[in-house]
């Protein structure tokens, strides 16, 4: 739906330009075909650039909404090491967010406009965040399940067409590596201690398994802006593969954990040479979209609460600056990033 | 939102090690230089990545437009006498 | 073994209470650099405790009038200004007296060394805030003014000399108060002239006698903790 309204005013804004926009666009056709990479100041369709501020934006919130699940823990985490681990994965989300706002503000969208849009519920962020973190178990399942499958899609995103997300992927999967494997070490430890700990960890992989395989997004069938998106290498495979890829890494991982994935389904299918898994339940994925999961009013109405008694903090430092710099800062207050 | 708590955007240059240059490493908003300069080093180099940081406000960076990079960096390329390679040296001849 | 649970639990309490920052900054960057503090002062923490013992038995399973913090660090969060106002006064005390430590030859030298460096950071960053949320705007003044008058009663204790910490404390005192006199005056805020310390004389912070606040902050820290004896995380 939003990618036939776009390609709609891509035709429309080429009509009334023909020549030049023409040429522009059988250029811009050409770098994308030859995994080139376009750069801020390039000319883009308009449909792209929308694609794109769309996808870095809900892609940015996720990040930051996604800190709220796991700081949840960080209180209570069981031992310091533990709770040093979980500070720094939080902390390196509000950096992953920063990075991909930063990204998004290349194209000309500031941060404060994306955060109004988040904060007004007109912007989406991954739904799997609405889910609750209810023991510190799941902080473990998040860190191996919803790391893993979010990695599975960032990875192939080093490779975007578009050259700021691409370099704010590559920071970020690097970065990322601990933040899997700490869940998973966090998993283990637990599988392979006290049968309460054992049946914490069990109960964990069980409420975030299938939420984790629903971050893929709707089969390929379904999908609004799949088609586009591949075909202008902002995307570089399919939901339902990248599904297919993590079912494949998570069953040995599982049985290594001593642990079990909530589907009877999942077998071996020796003719495919992959994994054969149950249905998902997409209702429970539509209404969790519509806003109706367990924590949806919640997690934006934190990240409101603390976005507006942060408002004074930010506007002293802003009035201060002025008061104390003499004309060396910039001028404009939200300047378009040129890198 | 009120934009007077809008906080100017800033770009962050790292030198990762003593004898390299600074290289573009992101942006970040911060209300001034020194609030900028720290939020870098808060953010960019949490992991050992610098030993150096220059923040400088985006808008005051003048770039090269892409509608002028055929007059800007073509003429270059057809110059190969420029680079080493260019020369015929007779096999045998060392240090040149 | 007092001085290192004194001073460990310094580390580890204020730790936990930037920690309860995470996700209600008033700005990414902010929270970026809180977590950096937080995460500096519980590698302190977990250095001093391991001098003492087992750093999760110490952290996890003393009650709460076995802890040696000053009541400082405990108190919570409050406003961003609170927090801020916090940090100032305790970080510009333990630059002073880590780089005591550093320079001596106690058992604290080398962890001092280290930790020196971290901690003016973290007093940079106060200053930094404290500049501008003082000399902001009208309502960010208030709320910083209140919040350095608010934490003034709890000063006194950071220059109650601690057995087996080696330093001047007469001198630290002194310098303290120049470096805080200079910031917040350069803040265009008012160096409070209340005494500082309460009147209460059963004791404070460093002889296990701690605010409201805090036995509610350790529940909620070792709840898990103390739910799976003997277990490992």
């Amino acid at each position: 739906m939003a990618a036939g309204t776009a390609s709609q005013t891509a035709q429309a804004t080429a009509g009334s330009a023909e020549g030049p926009e023409a040429a522009l666009q059988a250029a811009f056709d050409a770098a994308v075909a030859a995994d080139e990479r376009i750069e801020p100041r390039d000319w883009m369709p308009d449909a792209y650039r929308a694609s794109l501020v769309r996808q870095m934006a809900q892609h940015a919130h996720s990040e930051i909404i996604g800190m709220q699940p796991e700081a949840n823990w960080i209180t209570r985490a069981p031992s310091l090491r533990r709770k040093a681990i979980l500070m720094a994965k939080v902390q390196d989300e509000a950096g992953h967010g920063l990075y991909l706002y930063s990204a998004a503000e290349t194209l000309g969208t500031g941060r404060e406009e994306l955060l109004d849009k988040l904060h007004a519920g007109r912007q989406r962020y991954s739904s799997i965040f609405n889910y609750p973190t209810l023991t510190w178990a799941d902080v473990g399942a998040i860190g191996w399940l919803v790391d893993g499958a979010a990695i599975t899609n960032q990875v192939p995103l080093c490779r975007c067409s578009y050259g700021p997300y691409a370099r704010a992927m590559v920071r970020i999967c690097k970065e990322e590596s601990f933040h899997q494997r700490q869940g998973y070490e966090l998993l283990l430890a637990l599988s392979n201690g006290t049968p309460a700990q054992h049946e914490m960890a069990q109960d964990a992989v069980n409420r975030w398994w299938w939420p984790s395989l629903m971050m893929f997004g709707p089969p390929d069938d379904a999908s609004a802006h799949s088609a586009q998106s591949m075909a202008w290498k902002i995307k570089r495979h399919s939901n339902d593969e990248l599904r297919q890829r993590f079912v494949d890494i998570c069953v040995p991982q599982a049985e290594a954990l001593g642990l079990s994935l909530p589907d009877p389904d999942i077998r071996w299918n020796e003719e495919r040479g992959r994994h054969d898994f149950g249905a998902i339940d997409w209702t429970e994925f539509q209404e969790v979209l519509k806003g109706n999961g367990p924590c949806n009013e919640q997690r934006l109405d934190q990240r409101r609460r603390a976005h507006e008694e942060g408002a004074w903090v930010r506007e002293a430092a802003a009035v201060y600056a002025r008061k104390h710099t003499s004309g060396a800062g910039p001028a404009v207050p939200n300047g378009k990033a040129t890198a | 939102m009120s934009s007077s708590t809008d906080w100017p955007l800033w770009e962050v240059f790292v030198r990762s090690r003593r004898g390299l240059s600074h290289t573009h490493a992101g942006s970040l908003h911060a209300p001034d230089a020194e609030m900028a300069l720290r939020n870098a080093r808060d953010l960019y180099t949490r992991r050992s990545e610098g030993v150096s940081l220059w923040v400088v406000p985006s808008d005051r960076i003048t770039a090269s437009s892409p509608d002028e990079k055929d007059s800007f960096f073509e003429p270059a390329g057809d110059k190969p006498y420029r680079h080493p390679t260019f020369y015929e040296i007779p096999d045998g001849v060392k240090h040149l | 073994m007092t001085a290192a649970l004194a001073l460990g639990d310094d580390a580890l309490v204020l730790s936990h209470r930037l920690g309860e920052w995470a996700g209600h900054a008033p700005v990414l960057e902010e929270e970026v650099a809180l977590a950096n503090i937080a995460l500096d002062l519980l590698g302190q923490a977990r250095l001093l405790l391991s001098l003492v013992g087992d750093e999760d038995e110490l952290a996890y399973l003393r009650e709460e009038r076995a802890f040696r913090n000053i009541q400082l660090v405990e108190q919570p969060n409050g406003d961003f200004a609170h927090t801020i106002a916090r940090q100032l006064y305790f970080s510009v005390h333990q630059q002073g007296l880590y780089e005591q430590l550093a320079a001596g030859d106690g058992r604290f030298a080398g962890i001092a060394a280290k930790a020196v460096k971290e901690v003016a950071y973290h007093r940079d960053h106060a200053e930094q805030w404290t500049l501008r949320l003082g000399d902001g705007t009208d309502e960010s003044h208030q709320r910083m003014q209140r919040a350095v008058d608010a934490l003034w009663r709890f000063t006194g204790e950071l220059f109650q000399p601690v057995e087996g910490v080696d330093v001047d404390w007469q001198a630290l005192h002194s310098r303290w108060l120049e470096t805080v006199t200079d910031v917040l005056g350069r803040a265009t805020l008012t160096v409070p002239t209340g005494p500082q310390s309460g009147a209460w004389t059963a004791g404070a912070g460093r002889q296990g006698i701690h605010t409201e606040s805090f036995g509610r902050m350790l529940a909620e820290m070792q709840h898990l903790h103390r739910s799976h004896p003997g277990a490992s995380w």
